[in-house]
């Protein structure tokens, strides 16, 4: 286990090596970061300064290597637009997108995972029925649309909720409509899987075994069915922490939550670069780290890869 | 044993069970109307061939069949003196487990990969009242040496991915046995180990019910291991017993030309043969059973009375019955004045 979990952190931190090398080539790809900073009537000589000044003559892997060294020293470059370091404005943000992400995620798993137990229980009944339909829904409508509809059905007809914007972080109300828009891929892509996985599981010998002994249904279902339906669901964990970051650009946007993913946006309308690169290796990092937390999560509920 | 003198108690009694299964292409008729009766410390073996129903019963007598797509029609499963089938689903884990269990085919698929086998093993036994929380590992690891697992206390907190078959196969029986149940089935336990470790199963449980003095319900489709393991036999085609009796009764006079026929088909050491005997043609769809005896299209003594009619039981002697018109001499039995009159009746 412990010989696996190095292994897995290894791989990440190469992992993250290559999320680096791709942010440093893209933003060298989409032109020189000279011409969008020095005005029209700047002189050559001006743009020979600033192109010395930046280090923009040295060559590429130079370039590369200094980049890295003031990246592990935390100097992620400047926001020309917020006037401060980049990584603070994205790390000033980031709370806000943790609350929702943490909040949607929970929320999201628990009841995808309960209602795709529950749909295979009660397969080919009503409930069933009523699940598949439910899952069809939140994974074809797109985000934006369901974002516009219901904030059209609860802010502006009925009037419950706010429309957009974020309070303290315990008023509620404002967390409703952004998380289910976040949250309504996850609830249908984690119930079909799980319910799916359940059906294999409940078909399997084990189960048939764990009822002869005579233990009770429930002790059946929530001990010997769902820590092996759990495995397949917890593959997707890592894809779907990524839905919830990526998802929060739009879903953010839509709603004007001050959190991580409309703050690129911004940069992006703006040519932010610092702060779009930031936003890029932070969102990269997490997705990493989320991986990883899911494989090691994976080997502890399934004995047979831990020893492998 | 001799039947005649058996005073022993009856530790289960199935009467007349049917199982059907309801599809969209009918009925099927798993299980058909099955009655027998297995005596505490007996060992009755279901033989026959694939698809006949062996399983099903095997499931119906824990109801455990695959619900709702098989339901139970009729029949009475009486264990420990009271009908199964009247208790309502709740009180059936009082049954299953300290009244009947089961040890399946399969030792790589039956028990669940992510726990211990000493997790699996403790909570069967926690079911028990008289075993304190405290000893319960303790008691997890007497199970265990009771079916011959070397070194218990470690094995306890071994995953099942760590184990051989035979081993496996071996805590299942632990299991099985844990809620100290009358009747235990064994559905083909040994078709997945090697022969070497099957012989040493066997051996087990023949061990293990001279000490507990549980009835052994063995399926399988072997008669060698018929005749080394059970007291009695009934033999099942498509849905039914087509013959039961005591083993040696069975061996040495075989009353149904299926029975007949499976007994032909255990190859034999001394016979040199190029081709190994096989029953021709497929049993009947049980979706669509013939009105008289199942086995008519693939038997060589049929006649026109075995499509008409289903056989009746004819009795050969103590407990020994079988389900064939071959054994109709009604005709014999008739006054030969009368043989004459009905004779020439049919010739005008």
């Amino acid at each position: 286990m412990q010989r696996y979990v190095l292994f897995r952190i290894g791989q990440s931190l190469i992992a993250m090596l290559g999320v680096s090398m791709l942010v440093f080539a893209l933003t060298r790809l989409s032109g020189s970061i000279v011409d969008l900073y020095l005005p029209i009537e700047a002189t050559p000589e001006d743009f020979e300064r600033m192109t010395k000044y930046w280090g923009l003559d040295k060559p590429l892997y130079h370039q590369y290597l200094l980049y890295m060294w003031k990246l592990v020293q935390g100097d992620w470059g400047e926001s020309w637009k917020w006037q401060q370091p980049a990584l603070q404005v994205v790390l000033n943000k980031f709370p806000n997108t943790l609350q929702i992400s943490v909040f949607t995620f929970f929320i999201s798993t628990a009841l995808g995972i309960f209602m795709g137990v529950f749909t295979a229980i009660k397969k080919d009944t009503g409930w069933d029925y009523v699940g598949k339909v439910v899952a069809l829904m939140g994974q074809a409508l797109p985000s934006f649309w369901q974002a516009i509809m219901l904030m059209w059905v609860f802010a502006v007809v009925l009037g419950w909720l706010p429309t957009s914007g974020k309070g303290e972080w315990y008023e509620w109300k404002y967390y409703i409509l952004p998380s289910i828009t976040l949250g309504s891929w996850n609830v249908a892509a984690l119930m079909r899987i799980t319910r799916s996985t359940m059906l294999d599981v409940l078909d399997s010998e084990y189960v048939k075994m764990a009822r002869i002994k005579g233990l009770p249904e429930w002790k059946v279902t929530w001990k010997h069915c769902l820590r092996n339906a759990a495995i397949a669901p917890l593959t997707l964990f890592g894809g779907l922490a990524a839905g919830l970051l990526t998802g929060s650009v739009i879903t953010e946007t839509v709603f004007a939550w001050p959190g991580v993913g409309f703050v690129a946006i911004q940069a992006v309308n703006a040519r932010d670069y610092a702060v779009v690169q930031a936003a890029t290796i932070f969102f990269s990092a997490i997705l990493i780290f989320a991986y990883l937390l899911v494989d090691i999560l994976y080997a502890y509920l399934d004995p047979r890869i831990r020893y492998d | 044993m001799d039947a005649t003198k058996d005073t022993r108690r009856t530790a289960l009694k199935v009467e007349d069970l049917h199982t059907y299964f309801f599809n969209r292409w009918g009925t099927v008729k798993a299980v058909d109307g099955i009655s027998f009766e297995l005596k505490e410390g007996e060992t009755l073996g279901i033989v026959g061939e694939s698809g006949c129903g062996k399983t099903m019963t095997a499931l119906s007598l824990l109801r455990l069949h695959p619900q709702p797509a098989a339901q139970i029609i009729e029949g009475k499963i009486i264990l420990d003196g009271e009908d199964i089938l009247q208790i309502p689903e709740r009180d059936m884990r009082n049954v299953r487990g300290p009244k009947i269990s089961m040890i399946l085919q399969d030792p790589q698929t039956s028990l669940n990969p992510v726990y211990t086998v000493g997790n699996q093993l403790i909570e069967t036994l926690d079911r028990r009242d008289d075993i304190l929380k405290s000893d319960l590992r303790k008691e997890a690891e007497e199970s265990l040496r009771r079916v011959r697992v070397a070194a218990p206390e470690r094995r306890l907190s071994d995953f099942p991915h760590q184990m051989s078959g035979g081993m496996k196969q071996r805590v299942i029986g632990a299991i099985a046995m844990a809620g100290g149940p009358k009747v235990i089935i064994a559905d083909e336990p040994t078709t997945a180990l090697d022969v070497t470790i099957q012989l040493q199963y066997l051996r087990l449980l023949k061990d293990l019910q001279a000490e507990t003095g549980m009835g052994i319900i063995f399926i399988t489709h072997d008669f060698g291991i018929v005749a080394r393991m059970c007291d009695k036999v009934a033999v099942m085609y498509a849905g039914r017993i087509v013959e039961e009796g005591p083993v040696r009764e069975i061996f040495n006079n075989p009353s149904h030309p299926y029975t007949e026929a499976l007994i032909g088909s255990v190859p034999k050491m001394e016979e040199k043969t190029d081709r190994l005997y096989q029953i021709d043609g497929q049993p009947p769809q049980l979706y669509a059973l013939p009105v008289g005896c199942r086995f008519t299209n693939r038997c060589q003594y049929a006649k026109s009375k075995c499509v008409e009619e289903y056989p009746r039981r004819f009795s050969f002697g103590e407990n020994h019955y079988a389900s064939c018109w071959r054994h109709d001499d009604s005709w014999d039995k008739i006054p030969s004045s009368t043989k004459e009159e009905i004779t020439q009746m049919l010739e005008a």
